[in-house]
């Protein structure tokens, strides 16, 4: 739920939930279940045109958006896309975005961004290697410099939508730090091991670097340590997710109260039970806690405030912790049709939990809250 | 007249504290909680006076009564220069952000004049006379009684857990005016004075072996007169909810009238307290208690946030007032589960310690009283009917008592006397 929206964001919010409803129902999901892509190309051009892939590129190439404010018009994407467990690769496509918005050369710029804002090209980004930890420090991919550019071996975990994307952005390890690539999904030397996902309608692939060559014009922005910017990719990352699971969470505790409503049993609704008032109330808590923590670390990364990094992981900790139990609370109070097929409830919570494993998990999260609290603590 | 900037304000507020408040100690919270609460609270009183003469005291509340006419927003920013230094802290649970709320909306021209600039000025702490010993979350429920006397009224009962009765001016005091109509409908909100003939006061021992803040009252023909009824005789339920809409807020930390730190927002140096401890225990180095550590930052942080949210909510509309019990009860479960974590990371010497190890024994000993959060301001379960109730719609609990004169009505004690 949004408090503060501006009459430009009810528009924005309200297209796209009103698309997202019809392309995006769960009957579309369901089919799209055994589709190996799962992604209808003309959906996300059509999506593109409502503004997708550019709230977070300047206007100069091709981006903007309608209310003029980046970040939150994004969560509020993000929220719908998660109300509606809709397919696309959005996350990656804006970390792209973002990526070459603010560090590309103007060719970059060129080459990739008008293609991501229009829909008609799908960008991803290969970070996380098999151990499944998103971190400067965990970049599973070397970048060694030859005579007319950078080789490239590795292996690159969890990659969304990488067997569609058309541009790779590659976060390597290379002798004085991190360096990133912008790489074409069908250059030579990388090899995508499709992977199986509880996500009714994302893919994710493994991509293999076995010596691919690349030019040193594919390096991103300036040479030198690219961390500062990783970082800052993995934030908005880890961001995205948060408000999708919100989405995700919010729509679920929505028609699950209504159900209580609608369902008696011993002759009175079970909203009448005060043993699951009494959960509603804790679940209604989780949840406003969880919009306002998102909120928060979207905030403080929009302002490029210190204590960004850390409101990020209260927020991908919390959120990870809750929407995904909220979820499963919910199951429980629809009875056995909860565990069906059949029933919608499980769409979502097959994408809060792969939002709640991605992109790192509570546990890693609280594992950097507690080293920035050993480092305050150390530093007295 | 226009309301001064808020930016313009906070230059202003920031040049005065400078010269004016005393800083607070380094690394340690302003009070230390060994002070005997009676000083703190004269401290605050002195406080809450040097903010008046600056021409700070009641940013809030009108100029008429003392105040400065000034906005929500005016307060936040002049809490959030304050962060290093003194300030009345003290003076907000019940006097500022409970009390004062509630008499500017049910008094009477007369009634504010001559009751909020003394509370403004810190000469004046008032508290609340609510709960009984025959039930606490049934507040409609209660048996004290007032009686018309030529005069006004004669009190006649008992309450209990007002925080710092003792060292308190005035009273809020609920109770029963009429006995033949349902029960919201026979209360009546009296201001009380705390030190006259026929009250009696008793302090509380808590659980862990103190002398605390909490009181228990007992009334024997005390007399309040007529002008002392803060809103209309048998309309004291509706006082009562206002009253308790705002003890939501303050407790939730959502208070815009409290001054420094509302109660919810705990401050850097708290939220590292686990981690200190987990140092000096020497169990930093474990994933678990860095875990635990972690779990605890991030909740006390979130719940900051959550606050921050309500607070927007309800300056937006689109939070009804009971969304007050949000941050309500946020902070108790996040008050029990860092009283868990505190124990575990203790470990052996949350159960025996020397002077050594009195850190760990702190948490055992704090652990006790883990329950406090969860009663204090309306039990949790009462806090899971209101958003149950109020905030999603969810039907009410069935209530035999609701439509029945309350003479009628059982209560704790006429099944004792029946028994």
């Amino acid at each position: 739920m949004h408090l503060e929206a501006t009459p430009e964001q009810q528009f924005l919010l309200e297209s796209m939930s009103k698309f997202l409803d019809a392309e995006a129902s769960p009957q579309k999901l369901r089919e799209l279940y055994d589709d190996s892509i799962a992604l209808d190309p003309e959906y996300w051009r059509r999506g593109a045109e409502l503004g997708w892939i550019s709230m977070l590129v300047p206007e100069q190439w091709g981006g903007g958006t309608l209310s003029g404010r980046h970040l939150p018009d994004l969560m509020l994407l993000a929220e719908a896309f998660g109300r509606s467990a809709a397919p696309g690769p959005l996350t990656p496509c804006n970390v792209v975005a973002y990526a070459v918005s603010q560090a590309g050369s103007t060719s970059q710029r060129e080459a990739i961004l008008q293609g991501l804002t229009s829909g008609e090209t799908i960008a991803t980004w290969c970070l996380a290697g098999t151990s499944g930890r998103w971190s400067p420090n965990s970049v599973s991919i070397n970048a060694s410099e030859t005579s007319d550019g950078f080789r490239l071996d590795g292996i690159a975990c969890y990659v969304e939508a990488a067997s569609q994307a058309d541009w790779l952005l590659v976060t390597a390890r290379a002798t004085d730090g991190l360096i990133q690539f912008l790489v074409p999904g069908s250059a030579p030397g990388l090899t995508i091991q499709p992977m199986t996902s509880v996500d009714i309608v994302r893919r994710f692939g493994q991509v293999s670097f076995a010596g691919a060559v690349v030019p040193v014009s594919a390096v991103l922005g300036d040479p030198g340590d690219a961390t500062d910017l990783v970082e800052r990719q993995l934030q908005l990352a880890a961001i995205i997710q948060c408000a999708e699971a919100n989405g995700c969470a919010g729509r679920v505790f929505e028609f699950t109260l209504k159900y209580m409503f609608d369902r008696y049993s011993f002759g009175r609704p079970l909203a009448s039970y005060q043993a699951l008032k009494h959960r509603f109330a804790d679940m209604k808590l989780w949840l406003e806690c969880c919009y306002a923590t998102a909120d928060a670390a979207a905030e403080a990364f929009e302002r490029g405030d210190a204590d960004a990094p850390e409101l990020v992981s209260v927020a991908k900790s919390y959120i990870g912790d809750h929407s995904v139990p909220l979820i499963q609370e919910c199951v429980q109070m629809h009875g056995g049709m909860g565990v069906t097929w059949e029933h919608d409830i499980h769409l979502y919570l097959r994408r809060a939990l792969v939002n709640r494993a991605l992109f790192g998990t509570p546990e890693q999260h609280r594992e950097m809250i507690a080293g920035l609290l050993s480092e305050t603590v150390a530093s007295r | 007249m226009t309301v001064e900037d808020v930016e313009v304000f906070r230059a202003r507020v920031r040049d005065w504290m400078a010269v004016n408040l005393p800083r607070k100690r380094d690394s340690q919270p302003s009070v230390r909680p060994d002070d005997p609460s009676e000083q703190r609270q004269q401290k605050a009183q002195l406080l809450q006076r040097m903010l008046f003469d600056g021409g700070f005291g009641g940013i809030c509340y009108p100029r008429e009564y003392g105040g400065q006419g000034l906005t929500p927003e005016h307060q936040r920013a002049f809490n959030e220069e304050g962060e290093a230094y003194e300030l009345p802290e003290g003076l907000n649970i019940p006097t500022m952000t409970i009390i004062a709320p509630t008499l500017l909306e049910f008094g009477t021209p007369e009634q504010l004049h001559r009751w909020l600039p003394p509370i403004l000025r810190g000469d004046a702490v008032w508290v609340q006379f609510l709960s009984e010993p025959t039930g606490g979350s049934d507040l409609a429920g209660l048996l004290t009684r007032a009686e018309r006397s030529e005069d006004g009224f004669v009190v006649n009962g008992s309450k209990v857990w007002s925080t710092m009765a003792y060292a308190a001016d005035y009273a809020l005091c609920l109770a029963r005016t009429n006995w033949d109509v349902p029960k919201h409908r026979g209360l009546t909100m009296l201001a009380m004075k705390v030190h006259q003939p026929g009250v009696t006061i008793n302090r509380i021992r808590n659980v862990t072996g103190s002398t605390g803040d909490f009181c228990e009252e007992f009334f024997d023909d005390v007399r309040v007169p007529a002008d002392d009824v803060l809103g209309e005789v048998d309309d004291g339920w509706t006082v009562a909810s206002r009253l308790l809409f705002h003890e939501r807020q303050a407790v939730g930390g959502a208070s815009p009238f409290a001054v420094g730190r509302g109660m919810n927002e705990t401050s850097s140096e708290t939220r590292l307290d686990l981690t200190l401890l987990a140092a000096s225990v020497d169990r930093l180095g474990s994933d678990y208690v860095r875990q635990i550590v972690a779990e605890a930052h991030a909740l006390h942080i979130v719940s900051g946030q959550l606050v921050q949210r309500v607070r927007t909510g309800m300056r937006t509309g689109q939070f009804p007032a009971p969304a007050g019990s949000l941050p309500r009860l946020m902070a108790a479960r996040v008050n029990v589960r860092c009283a868990d974590i505190g124990l575990e990371i203790a470990g052996a010497a949350a159960g025996a310690w020397t002077e050594m190890q009195h850190l760990g024994g702190e948490y055992g000993h704090a652990y006790l009283a883990r329950q406090s959060v969860e009663l204090a301001g309306g039990s949790t379960e009462m806090q899971r009917n209101m958003i149950s109730e109020r905030l999603l719609g969810m039907p009410r609990e069935f209530a035999p008592d609701r439509n029945i004169p309350f003479r009628e009505v059982k209560n704790n004690q006429s099944r004792r006397s029946a028994s």
